[in-house]
């Protein structure tokens, strides 16, 4: 059976978002426009101290308040106590200790959200404050206060390859540091719960794996799996943050308590402590070459900080320290990495997963010691780039695609933009636009180049897989293929993928896409870069056994019944690291390479980054469209981290959790953004596709950083770069 | 269901909204944006920072581009408001809505109807503006998705449909 993939609005076309036309007309229903007749209002008392004891918690008065349907503490969970995606380990209501400032310790129901609001106020806990730990490399010191029993440390891994005592005749060592960044979906955390006849709930959610929640939510309301049903609400960006639980199990529980319909919804600072965020980072690396460029050695201490609860870091860590050479051959590495507790907020999931901190390091390292070698950067980077065989220090082999070099190419093709000059141009285009006072006399322009890797799906013998569920039938209209998955679209676009794929493989043009919810098999998160390859080849696989029934029947025009299939999509295996950190951790990779061209105004410490150029690998581009708006919104979270974005946390308690005080990119601070698609089908995927959504974010921050050090000369060892270190040159 | 109000009563506000008027009881605190959400079921605008920092929940009031949740709900009493619904013209996608699906404009779309709002604002007054003026109106409203290059596609584009037009 041939495939004809250039069936109009099949892949390789930039077809239009299946929901692109509700969402311009402010129709699309997201999880904070939910509303049902006669439904409560949910809301979360939070600890205010990043380490205490519960001495006592008096409800009586929030019961009493006006409007109050129900007041819930740790008491109150039925079933498990804790919830956690890797380890359970987080409770749902603080159970005697907080362990971070902004920890839920009771939740509350009540006739509208000022009311619930102020019988927060009306519930009286009583703290003993405790000394936090809340620095991560305090948290590793033996007289260090100790956040969970075990002690302070979540993970702790090594990978040894080769010689790691190899000796070199160049030597360059450095350390980096980056902070923790939020996602900042712009919707907030949100759904509505429902109960239900049978003594269940229903819960309409935004979330990026509906059978993840499940499986947390289950457990600790005490009832059996089938009786708890996610169903897909409108999702408001992810890039992480809704990896993790937040207000699921709450609002169910207030939903089970009361008998009523619960809307819990956050506001913008509470979604701050709501979800987890991206880790803070120290790195210490030393880099080992011959003279001629060759790379032998590579030496690095990863430390991470996870705050109070395991979250996802031990994958994160996992991904920092496997990755940490980057994607270059070294003959001989030693990699340690470790992630802690601290009693700062809990640290998870986002775009980049461990694979950013790591590449901020690797790419300083690289352009340290091209400096030392009297080399061009990107030269040094064409000499050890890994290609497709390339055994990794984990002893992986590369099988699949890895044009590294290309990606480096192509921005060694692309032309520079032209120099402005400083003086009579429009304001706007200065560092810090309309508010730079100056008139240009003390720019600096800069250019750095940064390459990265990063995983595709999960690692280290998890099978996450997907299951897709296709059904082709005639009507009057004609043929018409409906598609059921789990999948979620946070954003990036799986839903017209997916009909994308279904249009190529069936030929049928009206193609409807069912809402997910948990009445089918898991589809594995919107995560790791993973969907386009696991619901993609789910799918795939459901609308080729549909063809063959069709087939079988004769053909399309004699179709009489309905025609169904159910298929699930695995990755190949992968396996657990051996105790030095050796084995077959990741499925594939997803290389991509950047270039910033930077101005700074060395007056004002004030940054223009006038262009980044990005060259991925992405497999094959199934709506390039979309894959250059991932790239493009990947670059401006990689910049947002290089120049403005942190969580500003002073003993354990954020500063600045508010859109006024955590700056965001806007339209002023991002550049023209030149995508160059590499194009090297991956073998084993549909359609060779490589998930698209991480490697800009991957790379741009080490890109931007490059820049400002080839512009000012500074050393900046930290992300992000402040204007006090950029003044006074 | 009846939650006894704590103190402030409720106050009535009457506002003209995309061409019909609409009255109802809400807390005298209460935004803008709370009250077309809330009071009148109108979920178009949307709520991501509630400090006029996103540009989410835009909206004109008198023909005036306004951040809703900045405006209290009274204050919008006897006033025009024209939000994102009334965008559309018997049901036909307005251009810049239309340029926003066409250049790829739209990832999650929580910020959409904002932008949409904004770019409408801007090119009612300013037929062609230059991309100074573009990227300074939009300024106020912000993407996380996107990055911002195919909302400035978008911006052309509808620029461009426009001006056919006239
Ligand atoms: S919600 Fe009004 S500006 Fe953000
Ligand atoms: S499309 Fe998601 S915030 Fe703009």
């Amino acid at each position: 059976m041939s495939i004809d993939i250039r069936r109009k609005g099949g892949v390789g076309e930039s077809v239009r978002r299946v929901d692109g036309v509700p969402k311009v007309r402010g129709e699309f229903e997201y999880a904070s426009d939910l509303r049902r007749d006669g439904m409560l209002h949910g809301a979360t008392l939070r600890s205010p101290h990043p380490h205490a004891r519960i001495v006592s918690i008096d409800i009586a008065a929030a019961i009493a308040a006006p409007g109050v349907r129900a007041v819930l503490t740790h008491a109150d969970v039925p079933g498990k106590k804790t919830f956690g995606l890797d380890v359970q380990d987080q409770p749902v209501l603080a159970i005697d200790v907080v362990r971070y400032a902004g920890e839920p310790v009771a939740i509350v129901a009540a006739e509208d959200p000022e009311l619930a609001r102020a019988a927060l106020k009306q519930i009286d806990v009583n703290y003993e404050v405790l000394t936090p730990v809340t620095d991560m490399e305090r948290a590793l010191e033996p007289n260090s206060p100790s956040v969970h029993p075990q002690g302070n440390i979540v993970r702790t891994l090594q990978v040894v390859h080769g010689d790691p005592n190899a000796s070199a005749d160049v030597w360059v060592e450095g350390s980096y540091e980056t902070g923790m960044q939020d996602q900042a979906p712009l919707g907030p955390e949100a759904g509505l719960a429902v109960p239900a006849a049978d003594g269940g709930v229903e819960l309409f959610i935004a979330t990026q794996w509906l059978h993840a929640d499940l499986e947390q939510l289950a457990p600790c309301l005490g009832l059996p799996a089938e009786k708890v049903r996610l169903h897909l609400s409108g999702v408001g960006g992810a890039f992480g943050a809704r990896e993790d639980v937040s207000m699921q199990i709450h609002a169910c529980l207030l939903a089970l308590r009361t008998g009523r319909p619960v809307k819990m919804s956050y506001g913008r600072q509470e979604s701050f402590y709501g979800h987890v965020h991206r880790h803070p980072s120290r790195v210490w690396m030393r880099h080992g070459a011959r003279r001629d460029g060759t790379l032998v050695n590579v030496q690095a201490r990863l430390l991470v900080d996870g705050g109070a609860y395991t979250s996802t870091s031990p994958a994160v860590i996992g991904n920092a320290t496997t990755f940490a050479a980057g994607p270059y051959e070294v003959a001989n590495a030693r990699l340690e990495g470790t992630a802690v507790f601290t009693n700062n907020p809990p640290c998870g999931a986002m775009r980049g997963f461990g694979a950013v901190q790591a590449c901020f390091a690797y790419e300083a390292q690289m352009d340290k010691l091209a400096m030392a070698l009297g080399l061009d950067p990107l030269e040094l980077r064409l000499k050890n780039a890994v290609k497709t065989g390339s055994v990794l220090p984990t002893g992986q082999p590369i099988i699949g695609a890895a044009p590294v070099r290309e990606c480096l190419l192509r921005l060694q093709d692309l032309p520079l933009p032209a120099e402005e000059p400083p003086l009579d141009r429009d304001p706007m285009l200065l560092p810090g636009g309309a508010g730079n006072v100056g008139h240009g006399e003390a720019l600096k322009r800069g250019v750095g180049v940064a390459v990265g890797y990063k995983n595709l799906a999960y690692s280290e013998g998890f099978d996450d897989s997907s299951e897709a569920w296709v059904r082709v039938s005639v009507d009057r209209e004609g043929p018409m293929a409906e598609v059921k998955t789990a999948a979620v679209d946070v954003g990036q676009g799986i839903d017209t993928i997916v009909a994308q794929i279904v249009r190529t493989e069936l030929g049928i043009d009206r193609v409807l896409i069912r809402q997910p919810d948990t009445s089918i098999g898991s589809a594995g998160s919107s995560s790791a870069s993973r969907q386009t390859m696991m619901t993609g080849g789910a799918v795939q696989l459901a609308c080729q056994a549909v063809r063959a029934e069709i087939d079988a029947q004769g053909g399309m025009p004699e179709l009489r019944r309905p025609v169904e299939a159910t298929r699930v999509f695995h990755h190949r295996p992968t396996g657990k690291l051996d105790a030095n950190g050796q084995g077959d951790p990741h499925v594939s990779f997803a290389f991509g390479a950047a270039r910033a061209v930077v101005e700074v105004d060395t007056d004002l410490g004030l940054v223009r980054v006038v262009q980044l150029a990005v060259a991925q690998d992405v497999g094959r581009a199934l709506n390039p469209q979309s894959v250059m708006g991932q790239i493009e919104g990947g670059s401006a979270q990689g910049l947002g981290l290089a120049l403005m974005e942190e969580v500003a946390l002073v003993d354990g308690q954020v500063k600045n959790a508010s859109f006024t005080d955590y700056l965001l990119p806007t339209i002023l601070d991002m550049p023209p953004v030149v995508c160059e698609l590499v194009e090297e089908p991956e073998p084993g995927l549909p359609y060779g596709a490589k998930g698209v959504g991480e490697p800009s974010t991957v790379v741009v921050p080490a890109a931007v950083v490059a820049a400002l050090r080839h512009a000012t000369g500074r050393e900046l060892r930290r992300a992000p770069v402040k204007p006090d270190d950029l003044v006074g040159l | 269901m009846g939650a006894q109000r704590a103190k402030v009563a409720d106050v009535v506000v009457r506002t003209r909204v995309n061409g019909e008027w609409r009255e109802a009881e809400v807390w005298p605190g209460a935004s803008l944006l709370a009250f077309l959400r809330e009071q009148l079921g109108l979920f178009g605008s949307k709520n991501a920072c509630e400090q006029g920092e996103c540009g989410s929940c835009s909206v004109w009031l008198d023909g005036a581009l306004v951040c809703s949740c900045l405006v209290l709900a009274a204050q919008a009493n006897d006033r025009e408001v024209r939000t994102v619904e009334g965008l559309t013209d018997a049901g036909r996608l307005h251009p810049v809505q239309e340029a926003f699906v066409e250049a790829g404009a739209v990832q999650c779309g929580f910020c959409t109807p904002g932008f949409v709002v904004a770019v409408a604002d801007l090119l009612e007054k300013d037929a062609s503006p230059s991309p100074a003026t573009v990227r300074e109106a939009l300024s106020g409203n912000i993407c996380r998705c996107t990055g911002y290059a195919k909302i400035l596609d978008a911006v052309n584009l509808a620029a461009a449909r426009l001006l056919e037009r006239t």
